[in-house]
C-alpha cells in the first residue's frame, strides 16, 4: 500500500514513531497526483512549494495534529498570495491578499497545502460540471460525475492526491460528493467553523467542512478547523470537543430516527437496500431505531433555491470588473458591468443570479423570500421536535449513486433534486455527515447522519461505530497496479 | 395664491469612532487615497463584516438624547445597487428596523420654541469616493468606504428655509454636545439633502417634492431652499407641474439645477444581512448610555437665562458650544458677575480664538484666571483697558493675570500723590494746552487726560485722573 493510500491517523502514528518523514508523505502524494492528473481534481497545485515545506518539517519537531499532512483546499477559500477563482472566469487573476481562517488553522497544525481543488463555478452545481476549467471525473468510474460542488476536494482525497481536504457545503456540496466518491464528508453546525475567507455563495447556508477517508480522519480535521473566530460574527463561541477521542465512546442506547419522508419515491433501489442494511448494523451496535417524521421535507428544495439564490444574487454583485478579476472593454460604467458579467459568469450562475434577483425584487419579496424564510423556520422546528425524540437521524445522502457526465446538465431541476436529502440540514443549520455504506454497480452509496446543533461528536461516534462493523472505508478507488 | 412650504431634511453624520463600521481601519480624514483600507472594507471575496459596537452606542446615545424610541433589537439589511465606489455593490444599512424611531429636535425661531419631528435615525456604512481626473479617467478612493454613518431623517415638519437653518444649527449643536460627531461639513462628516414641496395654504395634501443634493454649508441649504420655493411657486403660478426630481445646488450661480429629469426606478432589494447576527440591547445598556448624555443645549439655554440672568442672546452664544458653556459656568461660579463673564467671552475670548483658530478646549486661559482678571478690574487693580492687554498675554502664554501684571508692572496707580505728580509734570510741559483751556477751550481738558494717561503708561486710575485734574484746573 502506498503511503498516500493510508489514513491520516495511520500516518500520524508512523510519524510519531519516526518510521516515516514528512517529505516521504509529500512525495507519495505528488507522485500519485502525476498518475491521476486526468481526473482533474485540481485547478492549481503547488508541488515544489509543498515539497519544500515538507522537507523543512523532516528535521523539525512535530508542529501540530496535522504535521506534514498534505491537504487540498477548495478553490473558494482564500490563501494569501494564491489565485482564488471559484472555478469561474470572472475571478481569474484574483490573488487573495489574506488567508482564510480555516486554512490558517490547518497551517497552524502543520498541514501542507498542495493545491486548490476544482469545483462547480461559485459552488453552484451538484456535479462539478459547471467549472470554467472543465469537469472533474469520478475516481471510481471515469464516465461518471464526482458530485458537487466540492467534487475536486472529494476526488483529491479519494485518489490519494491529498490525505484530507476542505470543501464547502451550502446545500450538500460536501456530503453529496463524499457519497458519490465513497468518502466521509462532514458539514459542521452553522457557526462551528469560521467562514472568514470562504468566498460566499449563500451566507446563511454556507459551511466549511472536511473530506476524509474514514471517520477518525474526519474527526482530526474537524478538530483542527473548529472554534470561534472574531472575524466572523456568525461564528459561535462554543467549546470544541476532542472529536478523535469522542468517536470511540460507542453508541449503546443511542436513539436513531428514520424519517419516513426520506424513503419515498425517487430513491434508487440499491441505495435504499444499502441504507436499510446500515440502519440494521447500527441497531446491532446497540442503538435504538425509531420511525420519525419530518413533515416539511417536501418544501426544502423550493425553500432552499429561494434563499440561496437571493443571497447569491447579492453576494455575487461585487464581481463587476471594477476592482479585480475580469474586465471587459466598455465605453461607460453600465456597459462595463453588463459586458463583464455577461462574459464572466457561466449559465448556472447566471440562472441563479436572475432567480435570486427576482425573488428579492419589490412586489415579489413577500411572496417568495419572506415566505421561504417562514418555511425555513418551520423546517427548523421539524428538526427540533425530532431531536427531542432521537439523537441521530439516518437517511440516504443522495437518492442515487454517481451519474453519467452530461446526464443532468440540460435539466437544472433534475440536478437540483439530487440534493434533496442534504438541503434541509443547511436550512436548519444542523451538522450532518455522509459516509460510505456500500456499493452499487461499483459505485459508492452514501449514508447520511444528522444531529442537533453542535452535536458533531454524536454524528462521528455513530459513523465510527458503523465503520467498525464494515470495511467499505478501506476500499480505494485508485490502484497503481 | 398663497403657498406654504413643506421641508424635510436628511442628514448624514459620520460618527466619531476610531475605526470603521465593520473593520479595524482608521477613520482619520485626509489620508492618501486607498491607504486606509483592508480586505473587509474593500469588499474582497470571502471577507465578513464585524460590527463596531461603539457606533451602535453613539447612535443609541443620539436616539436617547433626541427622545427617539430606541430599539432593543438591532438588525442590518443589505441595500443592493451598483456603483463603482461601492465595493460590494450593496450597502449595509438598516431598513425596516432602524435603531431609533421618532423623537424631535428643538429649535427656536423669532423667540418661538418648536420641535421638529424626526422619522428615524439609523446606522449604515459610507461608500467611497470617485475621483475624476481631467484626462477623462476616473479613480476610486475607498478610504471613506465603511465609515460609520448615522442618517437622521426629519418628518416633513419644517415650514421655512429659516426653520431648516435653525434645525441644522440645533442638530449640529446637539450632536457636538453628545460628542458623537465632529460635524465637519468640509470633511464630509456632516452632509445634508433637502426635500421641499409647496402647497396652497390650507390644503392638507402634500405637493410634489424635489430633492436638493450637493449642499455643502448650512447657508447654502437655506439659500437653495429659498430659491427652490420661489421656483416652485413661480412654476405652479404659471400653470406648470412640478416634477419629482433630484436637483443640485449651483453655489456659483445661486440656483438649483435639474440632475435627473426623472427619478430612477430603484429597486434596492433589501433583505436582512446574513453575515451579521442581530444585536440585542437591554434596558441596563440603555440606562448606562443615558447616563453619559450631557445636559442638552436647549435645556442649558433656559437654565442660563434663569440661573445667570443672561439675555436670550447671551445665553444663545454661551450655549452654542458645550466647551464654551462649560467655560462660562466654571468662570461664573467663582464669584464674578456672569454678565461680565459673558461679555469677556463674547469679546476678547472669542476674538482671540477666531484669530488663533484654536478649539475652546485648547485655550490656555483657564476659567479661574479669567475670573481673577475680572476681579482685578472690579477691585480697581487694573483698568479695563489694561485688562485687554493682560488677557492677550494670558491667551498666548497661559500665564495667570497676576503674573502678567507683575512682570509688566501694570498695576493701576490709585495713589493720589503720584497721580498729582504726573498731572503736575504734564501741565508743566504742555503750557499751550493749559493756555487753551484758560482761554475757554473746554475740550482741552479731555486732551489733557489723554496725555496724563499716556504719561502714566495707562496705569493711572482714570477716575482719579479725572477728579484730580478737574480739581487742579478749577484752581487755576
Ligand atoms: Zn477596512
Amino acid at each position: 500500500m502506498e503511503i498516500c493510500d493510508k489514513t491520516i491517523h495511520e500516518i500520524k502514528g508512523m510519524l510519531a514513531k519516526k518510521e516515516i518523514l514528512p517529505s516521504e508523505i509529500m512525495k507519495s502524494a505528488l507522485s500519485r497526483m502525476e498518475k491521476t492528473g486526468k481526473f482533474a481534481s485540481f485547478i492549481k497545485t503547488f508541488p515544489e512549494e509543498a515539497l519544500k515545506y515538507a522537507e523543512e518539517q523532516d528535521s523539525a519537531p512535530l508542529k501540530g495534529i496535522l504535521s506534514g499532512i498534505p491537504v487540498a483546499i477548495k478553490d473558494n477559500m482564500c490563501i494569501e498570495g494564491k489565485e482564488t477563482t471559484c472555478a469561474s472566469h470572472i475571478l481569474r487573476g484574483f490573488v487573495a491578499p489574506y488567508t482564510a481562517t480555516v486554512v490558517q488553522r490547518l497551517l497552524n497544525e502543520g498541514a501542507i497545502v498542495i493545491g486548490k481543488t476544482n469545483m462547480d463555478e461559485f459552488a453552484m452545481g451538484s456535479s462539478t460540471e459547471t467549472s470554467f476549467f472543465g469537469n472533474t471525473l469520478n475516481p471510481w468510474n471515469k464516465d461518471m460525475v464526482p458530485g458537487g460542488s466540492s467534487g475536486g476536494s472529494a476526488t483529491s482525497v479519494s485518489l490519494g492526491e491529498a490525505l484530507g481536504s476542505l470543501g464547502s457545503d451550502t446545500g450538500g456540496s460536501i456530503r453529496q460528493p463524499a457519497s458519490l466518491c465513497g468518502l466521509v464528508g462532514l458539514k459542521p453546525t452553522y457557526g462551528r467553523v469560521s467562514r472568514y475567507g470562504l468566498v460566499a455563495f449563500a451566507s446563511s447556508l454556507d459551511q466549511i467542512g472536511p473530506f476524509a477517508k474514514d471517520v477518525e480522519d474526519a474527526a482530526i480535521l474537524l478538530k483542527a478547523i473548529s472554534g470561534y473566530d472574531a472575524k466572523d460574527s456568525t461564528s459561535v463561541n462554543a467549546e470544541v470537543p476532542d472529536y478523535p477521542e469522542e468517536i470511540k465512546k460507542g453508541i449503546k442506547g443511542l436513539r436513531i430516527g428514520v424519517p419516513g419522508e426520506y424513503f419515498l419515491e425517487g430513491i434508487d433501489d440499491e441505495v435504499g437496500v444499502c441504507v436499510r442494511k446500515a440502519i440494521k448494523d447500527l441497531e446491532h451496535c446497540g442503538a435504538e431505531v425509531k420511525n420519525i417524521s419530518l413533515p416539511r421535507t417536501e418544501y426544502a428544495v423550493a425553500t432552499y433555491y429561494i434563499i440561496a439564490t437571493a443571497e447569491a444574487s447579492s453576494n455575487l454583485a461585487r464581481y463587476d470588473g471594477v476592482h479585480y478579476g475580469l474586465r471587459e472593454k466598455a465605453g461607460n460604467i453600465i456597459d462595463l458591468y453588463k459586458k463583464t458579467r455577461s462574459a464572466g459568469f457561466g449559465d448556472e450562475v447566471k440562472r441563479r443570479i436572475i432567480l435570486g434577483t427576482y425573488v428579492l425584487s419589490s412586489g415579489y419579496y413577500d411572496a417568495y423570500y419572506l415566505k421561504a424564510q417562514k418555511v425555513r423556520t418551520l423546517i427548523k422546528e421539524d428538526f427540533s421536535k425530532a431531536f427531542g425524540e432521537v439523537d441521530v437521524i439516518v437517511t440516504p445522502t443522495s437518492p442515487t449513486t454517481a451519474w453519467k457526465i452530461g446526464e443532468k446538465t440540460d435539466d437544472p431541476l433534475k440536478m437540483y433534486l439530487s440534493d434533496i436529502y442534504t438541503i434541509s440540514a443547511n436550512l436548519a443549520g444542523i451538522p450532518a455527515v455522509s459516509l460510505n455504506c456500500g456499493f452499487s454497480a461499483g459505485l459508492p452509496v452514501g449514508l447520511q447522519l444528522q444531529a442537533a446543533h453542535f452535536n458533531e461528536a454524536v454524528l462521528l461516534r455513530t459513523a465510527y461505530a458503523f465503520e467498525q462493523m464494515n470495511d467499505y472505508h478501506k476500499k480505494r478507488a485508485f490502484s497503481e497496479k | 395664491m398663497e403657498y406654504e412650504i413643506v421641508i424635510g431634511l436628511e442628514v448624514h453624520v459620520q460618527l466619531n469612532t476610531l475605526s470603521k463600521m465593520f473593520c479595524g481601519c482608521s477613520t482619520k480624514f485626509g489620508a492618501e487615497p486607498n491607504t486606509q483600507t483592508c480586505p473587509v472594507c474593500l469588499g474582497l471575496p470571502g471577507v465578513l463584516p464585524v460590527m463596531n459596537e461603539e457606533a451602535i452606542r453613539l447612535t443609541v446615545k443620539t436616539g436617547l438624547a433626541f427622545g427617539c424610541k430606541v430599539s432593543n433589537f438591532c438588525k442590518f439589511d443589505r441595500k443592493n445597487y451598483y456603483y463603482p465606489d461601492l465595493p460590494k455593490n450593496y450597502q449595509i444599512s438598516q431598513y425596516d428596523k432602524p435603531l431609533n424611531v421618532g423623537g424631535s429636535v428643538p429649535i427656536r425661531i423669532k423667540g418661538e420654541k418648536k420641535a421638529i419631528k424626526l422619522t428615524r435615525i439609523h446606522l449604515e456604512e459610507d461608500a467611497g469616493k470617485l475621483v475624476h481626473n481631467i484626462c477623462g479617467g476616473s479613480g476610486v478612493d475607498l478610504n471613506r468606504t465603511g465609515l460609520p454613518l448615522m442618517e437622521i431623517v426629519s418628518e416633513p415638519d419644517i415650514q421655512s428655509p429659516d426653520e431648516a437653518y435653525a434645525y441644522l444649527v440645533s442638530l449640529k449643536q446637539g450632536l457636538k454636545y453628545l460628542g458623537v460627531s465632529d460635524c465637519n461639513m468640509e470633511e464630509g462628516s456632516l452632509r445634508c439633502d433637502a426635500n421641499i414641496s409647496i402647497r396652497p395654504k390650507g390644503v392638507l395634501q402634500l405637493g410634489t417634492k424635489t430633492e436638493i443634493k450637493n449642499l455643502n454649508s448650512f447657508a447654502n441649504v437655506k439659500k437653495s431652499l429659498e430659491y427652490e420655493a420661489k421656483r416652485q411657486e413661480k412654476a405652479l403660478g404659471g400653470g406648470e407641474r412640478i416634477i419629482q426630481e433630484t436637483r443640485l445646488w449651483d453655489a456659483v450661480n445661486n440656483k438649483t439645477v435639474s440632475m435627473r429629469s426623472k427619478e430612477e426606478a430603484h429597486d434596492y432589494r433589501y433583505f436582512p444581512e446574513p453575515d451579521l447576527v442581530p444585536v440585542v440591547l437591554d434596558d441596563e445598556y440603555f440606562r448606562k448610555v443615558a447616563g453619559e448624555i450631557p445636559e442638552m443645549p436647549d435645556i442649558r439655554y433656559e437654565r442660563f437665562i434663569a440661573e445667570y440672568k443672561l439675555s436670550e442672546y447671551d445665553a444663545g452664544v454661551m450655549t452654542s458650544d458645550r466647551d464654551l458653556a462649560d467655560f462660562f459656568e466654571e468662570t461664573s461660579k467663582q464669584g464674578v458677575d456672569p454678565k461680565k463673564v459673558a461679555n469677556w467671552i463674547m469679546g476678547d475670548f472669542l476674538k482671540e480664538i477666531n484669530t488663533a483658530k484654536v478649539g475652546i478646549c485648547d485655550v490656555k486661559v483657564k476659567s479661574p484666571d479669567l475670573a481673577s482678571l475680572i476681579k482685578l478690574i472690579d477691585e480697581g487693580t487694573i483698568s479695563g483697558k489694561i485688562a485687554k492687554d493682560v488677557f492677550a498675554e494670558m491667551f498666548v502664554s497661559g500665564k495667570k493675570p497676576e503674573t502678567v501684571i507683575r512682570e509688566k508692572g501694570l498695576i493701576q496707580i490709585s495713589d493720589e500723590k503720584s497721580i498729582e505728580g504726573v498731572i503736575e509734570s504734564v501741565l508743566k510741559s504742555n503750557s499751550k494746552v493749559v493756555d487753551d483751556y484758560k482761554s475757554g477751550k473746554k475740550s482741552a481738558a479731555g486732551f489733557m487726560v489723554g496725555l496724563i494717561m499716556k504719561a502714566s503708561k495707562g496705569k493711572a486710575n482714570p477716575k482719579l485722573v479725572n477728579e484730580l485734574l478737574k480739581k487742579k484746573l478749577s484752581g487755576l
